[in-house]
C-alpha cells in the first residue's frame, strides 16, 4: 500500500490479509490462493503489509476493551490516512470487527468478506468455472459463526460452492443453527474449559458423517479447528478441509 | 350482598400484592445502568409484533409452538370471560353480557370452551413432555427442584382453573333448564354438555353450590395466579413484549463500544485534546454485579421463562462444560431477586459482599463462551445473554487482570508484536515470498 500510495495511486480494494492470513502456515496457502484469484481477474489491489495489524478482535471478545480500542485507532489511522474505501477479507472475524465496530471508531469503509467477494466475481462473470473437476464431488460448507448469525452472511459461500458444480451436503445444524467450530470468543488462544468433548470434534464429526470429501470452510479459525477435529478422527488422508478461494482457485488452474 | 362485599375484598388484594410487586420489579430492573434505546421504533414495533405478538421464534420447534399457541391464545382469549366474572362479582349480576350479546354469546361461549380444551390438553402434553419423556433441556443442572415446580405447578394450576370453567358451565345449563333464577339461557354450549350428566340428578341448591363453587374457584384461581405469575418465570407473558421490542437491532457480532474507554485511548493516543473534561468517574469496567449491568440485561432475566432452547444450542454446553447461557440469565435473576429483597426488609441490598460474578457465575463458565451467538439466535424473546457474559469478561480482564494465563500472553502478544501470535511484525509480508 505504501508503494502504491508513494506513487500516487489508489487501489480498487484494500486486501486485509489478518493475522491468520500472514503468519499461520496453513493459511498463508489461502492468502496466496486469493492473491492469485485477485491478479487473474485484474483486480487492482493493496495489501498493509508490515502496517497492518490485528483488528483487536481477540482481546475484545476476551474482555480488553483497552487493548481492542488502541489496536482500532492505530488501524483506523494507518487506513484513514492512506484513504481506503473498500476493504476485502478472508477472515469473518476481522470482517466483522472492520465492518460493525470501527465506524463508532471514526473508520468507515466498505467492508466485504472474501466470500461475498468471489460471488460477486462469479455473478459479473469474471471468474468462469469450466470444466467441472468437482462435479458430483460431495462438499460441505461449515458455517462461521461470524459471517452467520453475527453478520447473516448464509449464501454468499454456497453460491460459490454451487458455482463450482459440486454436490453441496448440508450438515443438521447449519445456516442460523450451525455450531460454532470453538475458536470464536478469543477460544482460539487458549485451551478449552473443562468438558466432556472438544467443540472442534463434535463439529468434525458431524461434518464426516455427511460423506463429503471436501469440507468447505471461510474463516481461519474454522480451518485450524476443524483440520484438526478431521485429524482427530484419523480422516485427513480421505477427507480436505479447504477455504473457499483454494477451491476457486484450484478450478482455475491457479494452484 | 356478602359474595359482592367478599369479591370485592379478595380483587383488592389481589391488586395490593400485585401492585407491591410490580413496583419491586421494577425498582430491581432499575438497579441497573440507565441506557436509552429510543432508535428505529418501526423496527422495534415490528420485532414486538412479529416475535411477541407473532411467536415467530416459537416456530422453529413446530409441535412445542402449536401447543403454546393454544395456551396463549386461550390465555388471552379467555381473559375476556374474566372480564365478565369481574363485572359480575361486583356488580352481583350473573353472566351479564348474555342479554345484551345474545346468540353472539353462545358463540364465544364456546369459543372459549374449545380454547379451554385446546389449553387444558396442551397442558397434559406440557407435563408429559417435562416429566415423562424428561426432554433434556428440562433436566439440565441449572434446573434444580424450584424450577421444574414452578414450570409444573404453572401447567397443573392451568388444567384446573380450565377444568372449573368446564364444570361451571355444565352446571350453568342444567340449572336454566330447571329454570332457576338468575340463570338466564346462554344457548347450548357444546363442550360442557357432555359434563351435563354429571350434574343431571342433583337438586337446584346442590347445582347452586357446584356452580358458584366452581365460580369462586375459577376467579380466586385467576386471582392467585396473577399474584404468583410475578414471582414466576411465568413473567414472560408480559415481559415478552417489552423485551423484544428493546432488543439488539445491530449486527449480532457487534460488540457494544465503551465511551469511557474510547476517550482515555484517544488522550493516550494523542487524538484528543486532554482539556476536555472526562467524565468524573469511570466506575467500573465492565460488570461484578446486577448494577453494573443495564437495565435492559436486568429486564431480559425477568422474561426467561427458562425453556432452555438457548443452553441446547450452545457448543460449550453440547461438549460438556459448565457454561448455561439459561444458568446465566437465572442467575441475574436470582440475583436481582436476592437484593430486593434484602433492601425490602432494610437489609444492606447490593452491599452484602456478595456479587453476581463469583457467587453466582463463575469465571470457568464465561471462559468457556465461543460468542459464537446461538443462544441469542435461540431465544424466542430476543433475550442476549452473550452480552451479560462479555461485561463479566471485561470486568475480569480489565478490573482483576484475572483472565486465563493464555489469554494475558495473547493480550501482551498485541501488545508488542501486534498479533496474537509472537511473530514479528515486520515477517507479516513474507506469506508473498514463501
Amino acid at each position: 500500500m505504501a508503494d502504491m500510495a508513494a506513487k500516487g495511486e489508489s487501489p480498487e480494494i484494500l486486501f486485509w490479509v489478518g493475522c491468520a492470513g500472514s503468519f499461520d502456515e496453513r493459511y498463508k496457502r489461502v492468502t496466496r490462493a486469493f492473491v492469485k484469484i485477485l491478479q487473474a481477474v485484474d483486480v487492482k489491489f493493496a495489501v498493509l503489509g508490515p502496517e497492518e495489524t490485528c483488528t483487536g478482535d481477540p482481546a475484545r471478545r476476551a474482555g480488553n476493551e483497552f487493548l481492542f480500542q488502541m489496536q482500532a485507532m492505530s488501524n483506523i489511522q494507518v487506513l484513514n490516512g492512506y484513504n481506503v474505501k473498500k476493504i476485502v477479507t478472508a477472515c469473518p472475524h476481522c470482517f466483522n470487527t472492520i465492518k460493525n465496530e470501527y465506524p463508532e471508531l471514526g473508520g468507515a469503509y466498505e467492508v466485504i468478506h472474501h466470500s461475498t467477494f468471489l460471488q460477486q466475481l462469479i455473478q459479473e462473470g469474471k471468474i468462469k468455472v469450466e470444466g467441472g473437476s468437482f462435479k458430483g464431488k460431495k462438499i460441505t460448507y461449515h458455517d462461521s459463526c461470524y459471517l452467520g448469525r453475527a453478520n447473516n452472511i448464509y449464501e454468499a459461500p454456497r453460491s460459490v460452492l454451487e458455482a463450482l458444480d459440486a454436490d453441496l451436503v448440508e450438515m443438521k445444524r447449519c445456516r442460523t443453527t450451525g455450531l460454532c467450530c470453538g475458536a470464536g470468543g478469543a477460544q482460539m488462544f487458549k485451551e478449552p474449559e473443562k468438558g466432556d468433548k472438544d467443540i472442534n470434534i463434535e463439529r468434525a464429526e458431524e461434518a464426516l458423517a455427511t460423506g463429503a470429501s471436501t469440507i468447505a470452510v471461510a474463516c481461519p479459525f474454522c480451518m485450524t479447528m476443524l483440520s484438526d477435529g478431521v485429524k482427530g478422527k484419523d480422516r485427513e488422508n480421505d477427507v480436505k478441509v479447504k477455504d473457499l478461494a483454494e477451491l476457486i482457485a484450484e478450478s482455475q488452474g491457479l494452484q | 350482598m356478602i359474595q359482592q362485599a367478599l369479591f370485592v375484598i379478595t380483587l383488592g388484594v389481589a391488586i395490593y400484592f400485585i401492585r407491591k410487586r410490580v413496583l419491586r420489579l421494577w425498582a430491581n430492573i432499575g438497579l441497573g445502568k440507565d441506557r436509552v434505546i429510543n432508535d428505529q421504533p418501526g423496527e422495534r414495533l415490528s420485532n414486538m409484533v412479529l416475535v411477541a405478538f407473532g411467536q415467530k421464534k416459537m416456530f422453529k420447534k413446530f409441535i412445542p409452538a402449536i401447543l403454546h399457541l393454544f395456551i396463549y391464545v386461550g390465555f388471552v382469549v379467555i381473559n375476556l370471560e374474566v372480564l365478565e366474572f369481574i363485572i359480575d362479582g361486583v356488580a352481583g349480576t350473573h353472566r351479564i353480557f348474555a342479554p345484551y350479546l345474545g346468540g353472539f354469546y353462545t358463540v364465544l361461549m364456546n369459543i372459549f370452551e374449545f380454547l379451554a380444551l385446546a389449553v387444558l390438553l396442551a397442558c397434559v402434553f406440557f407435563l408429559i413432555r417435562r416429566n415423562v419423556l424428561k426432554i433434556k433441556r428440562f433436566h439440565a443442572a441449572e434446573l434444580t427442584a424450584w424450577p421444574r415446580m414452578d414450570a409444573n405447578i404453572i401447567l397443573c394450576t392451568e388444567i384446573v382453573l380450565m377444568l372449573a370453567i368446564l364444570n361451571m358451565n355444565a352446571a350453568d345449563q342444567v340449572l336454566q333448564q330447571l329454570h332457576a333464577e338468575h340463570y338466564m339461557p346462554t344457548g347450548k354450549l357444546f363442550l360442557s354438555s357432555f359434563l351435563v350428566p354429571l350434574y343431571d340428578s342433583l337438586s337446584e341448591t346442590a347445582l347452586i353450590v357446584m356452580e358458584r363453587g366452581a365460580w369462586w374457584f375459577h376467579i380466586l384461581g385467576i386471582l392467585a395466579f396473577a399474584v404468583y405469575v410475578t414471582y414466576s418465570k411465568h413473567l414472560h407473558i408480559f415481559l415478552a413484549f417489552p423485551n423484544t421490542y428493546f432488543a439488539n437491532l445491530e449486527r449480532k457480532g457487534q460488540m457494544k463500544n465503551m465511551p469511557v474507554v474510547t476517550n482515555e485511548v484517544k488522550l493516550m493516543l494523542g487524538l484528543a485534546e486532554a482539556n476536555t473534561t472526562p467524565p468524573a468517574e469511570p466506575g467500573r469496567f465492565g460488570a461484578r454485579d446486577v448494577r453494573d449491568l443495564n437495565w435492559n440485561n436486568l429486564m431480559a432475566a425477568y422474561s426467561c421463562t427458562e425453556c432452555g432452547r438457548c443452553t441446547a444450542e450452545c457448543p460449550a454446553n453440547l461438549t460438556g462444560k459448565k457454561l448455561s447461557p439459561r444458568k446465566i440469565m437465572m442467575d441475574t435473576r436470582d440475583r436481582m431477586e436476592e437484593i430486593g429483597k434484602s433492601l425490602e426488609t432494610g437489609g444492606p441490598g447490593a452491599e452484602d459482599g456478595k456479587f453476581l460474578l463469583g457467587d453466582y457465575i463463575t469465571k470457568e463458565e464465561i471462559n468457556a463462551c465461543t460468542s459464537c451467538n446461538a443462544c441469542v439466535e435461540a431465544c424466542p424473546v430476543m433475550i442476549n445473554p452473550l452480552e451479560i457474559i462479555l461485561e463479566l469478561r471485561r470486568y475480569v480482564a480489565m478490573e482483576e487482570s484475572g483472565s486465563p494465563a493464555s489469554w494475558n500472553s495473547m493480550f501482551q502478544n498485541i501488545e508488542t508484536s501486534f498479533a496474537p501470535w509472537k511473530f514479528p511484525p515486520s515477517d507479516r509480508f513474507k506469506w508473498a515470498q514463501d
